[in-house]
């Protein structure tokens, strides 16, 4: 039922939101994304936007305002993360998966007794795959400055975060804090997949975090230039899943149009499987040379 | 009642020795997105109007085998993202496709412990038993490729077969355990206790023990807790699991030696 929309499609006042929002966090997920990337982060990436629709459900308990449950339940997963050892390359993965294990825990109470109040199944269904056209204008104005105070973060940030990346040692040699700045990059990941996880649900918000910046590491030489055609990618295959979606409003079998974040996903990775057809190994990480 | 113990028994087992292999291979991603990803199989399957543990099987099967293929030519994080994300939009619109499936969803993520009924045991304890004798087999070349992978390309093992093996014997667990338990928790289960173990001893047979120890501890007080309040099992297994990695380093930082910890 929110795809009442059957003709005119920049005329629709719920594609112009999706269109708008959508563009807004597919470059903010496709800049941090590089990074993620570059510091073999993507399960915490991952973890962030699973913890963060947690904190969402727990937010709806109480009866605060969802988006504020997303950012704090995000943002403290990215604290603990880091305090119990993910900026250890070889600790990270157990970091990330016991925080995750426990936000996980706590989304199972929460939607239970969630559930106790209104019906169980649909509320995980929107958690995971989210629904960008339902999104109501109110909350925009938020979204979007959260989504500029991250990307003001890992931007500014750029340069450090690259060094003490690719050469922590340096880093270290030169007065790099880098704990301190692995810390704040972090935190701008967790606002930018909380804000992308309560829009789009934690399925596209990972896929739109690691899928472009990915591609474009392996398309691309150089950090600003990765940058740019990971922004580039990530909005193109909004814009093209939403359209989809939207023509999608008369495909077999259901006719009640396919989802958004289906055909996101195909097109991201679908784009990413090509980049195989060129003879390259792995990732590069972006040198900064 | 008793089915549900046995089940969930059998499952603790599997999670501990699987867990620790997960954790000390860096492969907890992996862990995370094969259970999670292959609930699109059961989507499809009901779609179709098949059995779901075939669903899942098949998807659980698949996922490992894409992470596998995807990591000989990409970061082996990024790989299982991108193939855990497909797998969940593909279930995305296997749901979108049918009309009743969200109950029975929710039910895969969360599992049903206490509707474990006496024909479905059987099935659990066997394949159980597979997945145990192949972890068994693959012992010590699991052991050796994760602890020490230059020793062990040394020695003419080959990494990417064993990462394969490896990634499809958990696929074969999950398939089983996920209508049990639900995938949040057997995430929860192979996590929280093998990094314990992994954290308090170097000895991986001690460390197997321990892991498949506390992974039984914390599904058993789970249960008893879970019937006495009726909250989720998954609630009390995450919770212990957390509380059991923080416990480690806390021991770990006070009594161990850091030389003797590392």
């Amino acid at each position: 039922m929110h795809y009442l929309f059957a003709s005119g499609f920049f005329g629709n006042q719920p594609v112009r939101t999706a269109l708008l929002v959508g563009t807004v966090i597919a470059v903010t997920s496709a800049v941090t994304g590089v990074f993620t990337v570059t510091r073999g982060q993507s399960f915490a990436g991952h973890s962030l936007a699973d913890i963060a629709t947690t904190g969402g459900s727990g937010a709806f308990l109480v009866g605060l305002n969802q988006f504020w449950g997303y950012l704090a339940f995000g943002v403290g997963a990215a604290l603990f993360m880091e305090l119990i050892g993910v900026q250890r390359r070889r600790g990270r993965d157990v970091a990330t998966g016991v925080v995750l294990g426990g936000g996980l825990g706590l989304a199972a109470l929460f939607l239970y007794l969630g559930a106790q109040r209104t019906s169980a199944g649909g509320a995980s269904f929107t958690i995971l795959f989210g629904s960008i056209f339902v999104l109501t204008s109110s909350t925009v104005p938020y979204l979007i400055v959260s989504a500029v105070v991250a990307l003001g973060i890992v931007i500014m940030l750029a340069r450090v975060l690259l060094l003490s990346s690719l050469s922590p040692d340096i880093a270290a040699a030169r007065g790099v804090p880098i704990r301190l700045i692995g810390a704040v990059y972090l935190i701008a990941l967790a606002i930018s997949v909380a804000l992308s996880a309560v829009i789009i649900g934690a399925v596209l918000s990972t896929a739109l975090l690691i899928g472009p910046a990915a591609t474009a590491l392996r398309l691309t030489r150089g950090p600003v230039r990765s940058m740019l055609t990971a922004a580039v990618i990530g909005v193109a295959a909004t814009w093209l899943g939403v359209w989809l979606a939207y023509d999608s409003y008369t495909w077999p079998p259901a006719r009640h149009g396919w989802p958004v974040s289906f055909f996101v996903v195909a097109l991201v990775v679908g784009g990413y499987l090509v980049t195989f057809l060129r003879r390259e190994p792995r990732e590069r990480a972006c040198s900064a040379a | 009642m008793l089915n549900t113990w046995i089940a969930a028994t059998v499952v603790a087992v599997i999670a501990g020795v699987m867990g620790l292999f997960a954790v000390l291979r860096g492969s907890t991603f992996a862990a995370h997105a094969i259970p999670n990803g292959a609930f699109a199989g059961a989507a499809g399957a009901t779609l179709l109007g098949l059995n779901p543990l075939a669903g899942l099987a098949v998807f659980s099967l698949a996922g490992a085998a894409g992470i596998a293929a995807l990591s000989r030519r990409a970061r082996h994080d990024v790989a299982t993202a991108l193939t855990f994300v497909l797998m969940l939009g593909i279930g995305a619109l296997f749901v979108s496709w049918s009309t009743e499936y969200a109950q029975e969803a929710y039910s895969l993520l969360f599992g049903e412990v206490f509707g474990v009924s006496s024909g479905d045991v059987l099935p659990i304890a066997l394949l159980g038993m597979v997945s145990i004798a192949l972890i068994v087999v693959l012992f010590r070349p699991l052991l050796l490729t994760s602890a020490m992978p230059e020793v062990a390309a040394a020695r003419g093992l080959p990494p990417e077969r064993l990462e394969l093996a490896f990634l499809l014997v958990m696929a074969l667990a999950t398939a089983m355990t996920v209508p049990v338990v639900g995938a949040l928790l057997m995430f929860s289960l192979m996590i929280g206790p093998a990094a314990a173990a992994r954290t308090l001893t170097a000895s991986p047979v001690r460390a197997l023990a321990l892991s498949v120890g506390l992974a039984l501890a914390a599904v058993w007080l789970g249960i008893v807790l879970s019937y006495r309040t009726n909250w989720p099992l998954g609630f009390f297994v995450g919770v212990t699991g957390a509380a059991y990695y923080l416990l480690a380093l806390f021991l770990r930082t006070t009594y161990l030696s850091p030389a003797r910890a590392r």
